[in-house]
């Protein structure tokens, strides 16, 4: 007797919804036995990751704050994703866009424009989406790959930033420490919710995420770039021209970074400093991935991912848990998801030995 | 010039060997048909197992094994998910990068600032006295040439054995060979594990012996190069030497050049490594059928016996 | 012969009792036995989608029966694997070959042998083997550069070197010209001969009535009857086969008129290093007539038809024209626009994608016929143009919101030929119109075919199946190494004719008399 795993005839849209969920469980399960190996009580680990981060008005807008930069980013993703267009790199283009829009910080530095915030905005895209045109470039003029090349520019990005607050862009009264200068008030975005640090962002976010669901499920462009993922010689067969296909997907998802980009050094940064992002770019990744690659479930796998994140700065300083758990749970969640979604497309069956089904087949015939 | 070339070709090798295990072991992964992309990963868990256990045991071989089955253990997890639960190779590959990177940074804690002593490479006794040769070819440590062995181990076995040749078969086309009756999953999970243990074993070697020190993503993106380096050089380990080597010589560069008083900004020379792998990522790909006739035909493509 | 006389003491090669195989969307076979003496040439019979190549599978242990036997020479046996079924002494050669492109021949049969065979004894074997049963191949050559016949030949030299006692073949002539059928059959017969059982597997009853002297039909994963085919007729056996009388499509009246597809000279090399060159075609097809072109796979059908469809457009524009218009180098969308419609032979994964319902199948090349607005996708207009279709093409599916991999392969095609028919085309081009469907929805697609000829539409269809191609054409022409024969009206060749230049010698090719000649057509509309 074993168990075998037998193609469905049609995919399950319930495991579709369930399969998310199933997989924040299997991760909250893997938590707890984490905590006790690790000597920790259970219990109370996981009150102090999971809860007591949100148990307050502050921390439900650091939940919000977090949770912006990646739906924004993670919707752009799922654009260029449901197209089999791999950017890897949104940490790279969120890098980009932090330094496009704080070079415009910079070179306006003292004025207090009402025009500063929304040159930011676009900078921030514009910077995302040179960064995310280079993959775009080469994967249409000479088929490189995608994803090791957006992925080698994360690399090069960090390391332009990091020139840039060492160097020419560092602040003269900074005591030499690598930054830029703090970026004046016309410059940043006006805070959304008095006393906690979530700003306007939020709302750019939520309307990315409105558009990508209108973008995604109703617009023709969104049905091409899901027919050329699915069956790209449908797509060549249907007359969809591929490389549009490709330099949307990626420059969608570097715009998205980018203004995700622009937003941490426009929200709670303040300026340029070596390191703009604890990694945002990859978890969007994540949480494109565990939301379906849908609006909606990307809204709820982003909340999802920023508990997570706050959870690791909770552990940290409640329980003496090093922040690195927060990867660490990432990564998880992600597996479990991917693992989850295997009942979407197949069944669980116990397969019986032949010969009792040759008698089951002589009784029923 | 010799002088100062031939301690630049012995740094090179040095600074290569980690790519060589992780590219030969991705190498042999994707002849099967399997594209494996967590070989970040699963060089920062060698990294970090291996150093972890060196310093725990005090011995320094142990603790390459470890590694080395830390990175087939990482592997296993993607193997199971791709080649039995049907998962998605390229977005399970990522997972497995991002895991990796999570749990050797937790795992690493306690041997952030912890060193290891290390004895340094033995030279060979009177091989290594040959004017040039010598000092270029028989002065590495243990491991470098362990994996020339690999080498040859690994291109007899894919272009010589019959084992080999079964590999290439089910990577060019899965149901074919199952059709002929070869266990395919079987031999793509061996494929895949091997790789794994690969990745561990460069990784170790970098934490253990290159650098030897453990910090939380030290492999900086050498996995991913690993990746690059397999598609540079057409699925032909021979030519899989030859780039990491030359990779290696970019990564070094950045001391060389500073040591020499070059100035040019540091995080420049840094990025060196990352815009050549792009260049020669562009140089190969760019004849469509270069690609077309060298790759493992059913490479990523998830694969189901009836 | 000697089975009549002797059937009773003789213990069968092979028998099948009470076999079952039941997967989630369909029972592939029920109940189905079979007996096959030592010698016999043993026909299973049934169109496509009867359960032919499972039962196959079965006996060659790729997949397992729920239930049922296999008796191996009187002794009950489960095969476990192909290598089992090979020291059994089965050897079979599937529809779809299982051979390695990269690897060369010798390579290609060692893979299939057990033990360790040394390459070049090997390929000494293979030569002998190949000389005795007239199968000539050269054992070092790489397969992607064999032609499908000669990749058979391969396929069936390695099931010869193990002396099999039983050889299945699996629809073994669709890659086949006619002539090359007629030597098959010798070799066929040679091995019969000298004790060989083979199971023929085809859905071709005139082949079957030459070669074959026993039966086995199959229908709907059932068995139907046994016969011998020497004592039936095609249509005693089309009727076992399917159930009632082989359909014939009425023809009606056309006229001919403009030439709304040419091709002037179209020369393509192919980017692909396993593709076929495309030299110097020249072609016309006139409104109110179907043109046939017959050709085995390999010999420039694919790269033809991107030409066509725009998929891979050439680098000029004149060699194309469509509607007067010079479109070499137009995309798929603007062929579209000028009134191309087409369909190609791939059915899941470029007619339609899989995973995605009709109604969005249906968007894929219909969406310029007022499906979208402002870029927005019109949802219950597609959704009703899809639920036309599938009424007024007899297309058996949940509806428009089913997915296009839940349809039979017949249901598919009817819906993907009605989608493109539905868009009224001036042009439309069909490949493989027929391939894997059943007879029912084959006989439905062909009238459809002949029926919007009869409304004035030019009509290209390229087939390997030369019944077919005879059922339906007006001219046909023959496609062979990249090059293209002028096309012959239908009255005035037989198969016979088009089997010698399926091998490329067709009288003039290369000659400027050729060219004249379609030159000729081209004036006359």
């Amino acid at each position: 007797m074993r168990l075998k795993l037998e193609t469905r005839a049609e995919p399950s849209r319930l495991m579709g919804y369930l399969s998310p969920l199933f997989a924040a469980m299997l991760t909250v399960i893997a938590g707890f036995i984490l905590f006790s190996a690790l000597g920790k009580n259970p219990l109370q680990a996981f009150y102090t990751f999971f809860i007591y981060p949100v148990h307050d008005l502050n921390g439900f807008a650091e939940l919000l704050l977090k949770a912006s930069p990646l739906m924004l980013i993670a919707v752009g993703l799922a654009c260029g994703y449901r197209a089999n267009v791999w950017n890897i790199g949104a940490e790279g283009q969120l890098v980009l866009g932090a330094i496009f829009a704080g070079g415009v910080a910079l070179y306006f530095h003292g004025s207090e424009s009402g025009l500063i915030l929304p040159t930011m905005v676009v900078a921030g895209a514009i910077g995302g989406m040179l960064w995310a045109a280079i993959p775009a470039l080469l994967r249409t003029r000479f088929n490189t790959n995608e994803i090791l090349v957006s992925l080698m520019l994360v690399y090069v990005a960090n390391f332009l930033l990091s020139w840039l607050v060492h160097e020419p862009w560092r602040d003269p009264e900074g005591f030499n420490f690598p930054q830029s200068k703090q970026f004046t008030e016309s410059a940043l975005y006006p805070v959304l919710l008095p006393g906690t640090r979530l700003n306007v962002g939020f709302l750019i976010s939520l309307a990315a995420v409105g558009a990508g669901y209108v973008f995604l499920n109703r617009s023709f462009l969104g049905f091409q770039m899901r027919v050329a993922g699915l069956a790209d010689a449908a797509a060549r067969y249907a007359g969809f021209n591929a490389h549009r296909m490709i330099w949307l997907g990626l420059l969608v998802g570097g715009a998205a970074a980018g203004v995700a980009g622009m937003g941490e050094v426009a929200g709670p940064i303040g300026q340029l400093l070596p390191s703009v992002s604890p990694g945002y770019g990859f978890a969007a990744i994540i949480v494109a991935f565990v939301g379906r690659l849908h609006p909606i479930g990307i809204l709820l796998a982003s909340l999802l991912m920023s508990l997570l994140y706050l959870g690791g700065e909770a552990a940290q300083m409640g329980l003496q848990l090093p922040s690195a758990m927060t990867g660490l749970f990432q990564g998880m969640l992600l597996f479990f998801l991917l693992g989850s979604d295997v009942f979407i497309n197949y069944r669980v069956k116990v397969v019986r030995p032949p010969k009792v089904q040759v008698q089951l087949a002589q009784a029923a015939a | 010039m010799m002088d100062t070339l031939i301690p630049i070709l012995v740094a090179a090798v040095a600074a290569g060997t980690p790519m060589v295990f992780a590219a030969l072991g991705e190498l042999v992964t994707e002849k099967s048909g399997v594209l494996n992309l967590g070989v970040e990963g699963m060089m920062l868990m060698g990294a970090v197992t291996g150093f972890a256990v060196a310093s725990q045991t005090g011995n320094p071989w142990v603790g390459a094994l470890a590694g080395m089955v830390a990175g087939a253990a990482m592997a296993l997890i993607f193997a199971v998910l791709t080649l039995n639960l049907m998962a998605n190779q390229v977005a399970s590959g990522l997972a497995l990068t991002l895991f990796g990177v999570g749990l050797s940074a937790f795992l690493g804690k306690p041997y952030e600032s912890v060193s290891l002593t290390v004895a340094p490479p033995p030279a060979i006794p009177l091989l290594s006295q040959i004017p040039v040769l010598g000092p270029l070819l028989f002065n590495y440590h243990l491991l470098v040439y362990v994996s020339w062995a690999l080498f040859a181990a690994i291109a007899w076995f894919l272009y010589r054995s019959r084992a080999g040749l079964v590999l290439r078969s089910i990577g060019e086309s899965p149901e074919s060979a199952h059709a002929i009756g070869y266990p395919v999953i079987r031999i793509r999970y061996l494929a895949t594990l091997f790789g794994g243990a690969m990745a561990g074993l460069g990784g170790a070697y970098l934490s253990e012996f290159y650098a030897p020190l453990w910090v939380e993503g030290m492999t900086a993106g050498r996995g991913w190069i690993a990746l690059a380096l397999v598609v540079f050089a057409t699925w032909r380990p021979a030519r899989v030497m030859i780039g990491a080597y030359l990779f290696g010589g970019v990564t070094i560069a950045q001391f060389f050049a500073q040591g020499a008083g070059i100035a040019i900004a540091s995080q420049f020379l840094s990025s060196l490594p990352y815009l050549a792998t792009i260049v020669v990522l562009v140089f190969i790909s760019r004849n469509l059928a270069t690609i077309r006739l060298n790759a493992p035909v059913s490479l990523a493509k998830s694969y189901r016996p009836d | 012969m000697s089975s009549e006389t002797t059937a009773s003491a003789v213990i069968p090669r092979i028998e099948l009792r009470g076999i079952t195989k039941v997967y989630p969307a369909v029972v592939a076979n029920k109940n189905v036995s079979l007996t096959a003496l030592p010698g016999e040439i043993h026909a299973v019979l049934g169109e496509n989608g009867a359960g032919k190549s499972t039962l196959m599978k079965i006996i060659y242990g790729v997949v397992k029966p729920d239930a049922g036997e296999v008796r191996w020479e009187g002794k009950r046996v489960i095969v476990a694997n192909p290598a089992h079924a090979r020291e059994l002494g089965i050897g079979m050669v599937f529809q779809h070959f299982s051979l390695f492109e990269t690897l060369t021949v010798v390579e290609n049969v060692a893979l299939g042998l057990p033990g360790k065979p040394e390459l070049g004894e090997l390929g000494r074997r293979i030569t002998e083997v190949s000389e005795r049963y007239g199968l000539p191949v050269d054992p070092r050559r790489l397969v992607h550069s064999l032609s499908v016949g000669e990749r058979q030949r391969v396929e069936i030299i390695r099931c010869l070197l193990v002396n099999p006692k039983l050889l299945i073949m699996d629809e073994p002539t669709s890659v086949l010209t006619p002539q090359a059928v007629r030597k098959l059959f010798e070799t066929l017969r040679q091995l019969s001969a000298e004790g060989c059982t083979i199971l023929y597997i085809s859905h071709k009853l005139d082949e079957i009535q030459e070669l074959c002297t026993n039966a086995t039909v199959l229908r709907g994963g059932e068995v139907t009857g046994h016969c011998d085919p020497r004592q039936e007729t095609p249509k005693s056996m089309a009727r076992m086969m399917i159930g009632k009388d082989l359909p014939h499509p009425q023809h009606g009246a056309a006229k001919t008129g403009e030439p709304r597809l040419v091709l002037a000279g179209l020369n393509r090399e192919s980017p692909d290093p396993f593709g076929t060159d495309l030299k110097d075609m020249h072609l016309s097809v006139h409104s109110g007539e179907i043109v046939g072109i017959a050709g085995v796979s390999g010999n420039g059908q694919q790269e033809l038809l991107a030409a066509i469809s725009g998929e891979e457009p050439v680098s000029e524009k004149h060699p194309v024209i469509l509607c007067g218009a010079e479109a070499g180098r137009m995309s798929p969308a603007a062929r579209r626009e000028l009134g191309l419609c087409f369909v190609p032979e791939e059915r899941l994964g470029r007619g339609a994608v899989p995973r995605m319902s009709l109604a969005d199948n249906a968007l894929l090349t219909a969406h310029r016929r007022g499906f979208v607005t402002a870029g927005l996708i019109k949802f219950s207009a597609i959704a009703a143009f899809a639920a036309s279709c599938i009424e007024a093409f007899n297309v058996k599916c949940g509806g428009p919101q089913s997915e296009a991999k839940s349809l039979s392969g017949g249901n598919l095609q009817k819906f993907i030929v009605g989608r493109e028919i539905m868009q009224k085309p001036k042009v439309l081009v069909v490949a493989q119109p027929t391939w894997g469907v059943d007879v029912g929805a084959a006989a439905f697609i062909r009238q459809k075919i002949i029926d919007l000829r009869n409304e004035g539409v030019a009509i290209l269809v390229l087939s390997e199946e030369l019944d077919e191609l005879f059922e339906v054409s007006d001219r046909l022409a023959v496609i062979a190494k990249g090059r293209l024969s002028p096309a012959k009206p239908i009255k005035e060749t037989n198969v016979e004719e088009i089997g010698v230049w399926m091998s490329g010698m067709w009288p003039d090719a290369g000659d400027p008399a050729h060219f004249a000649q379609e030159g000729e057509h081209a004036a006359q509309a």
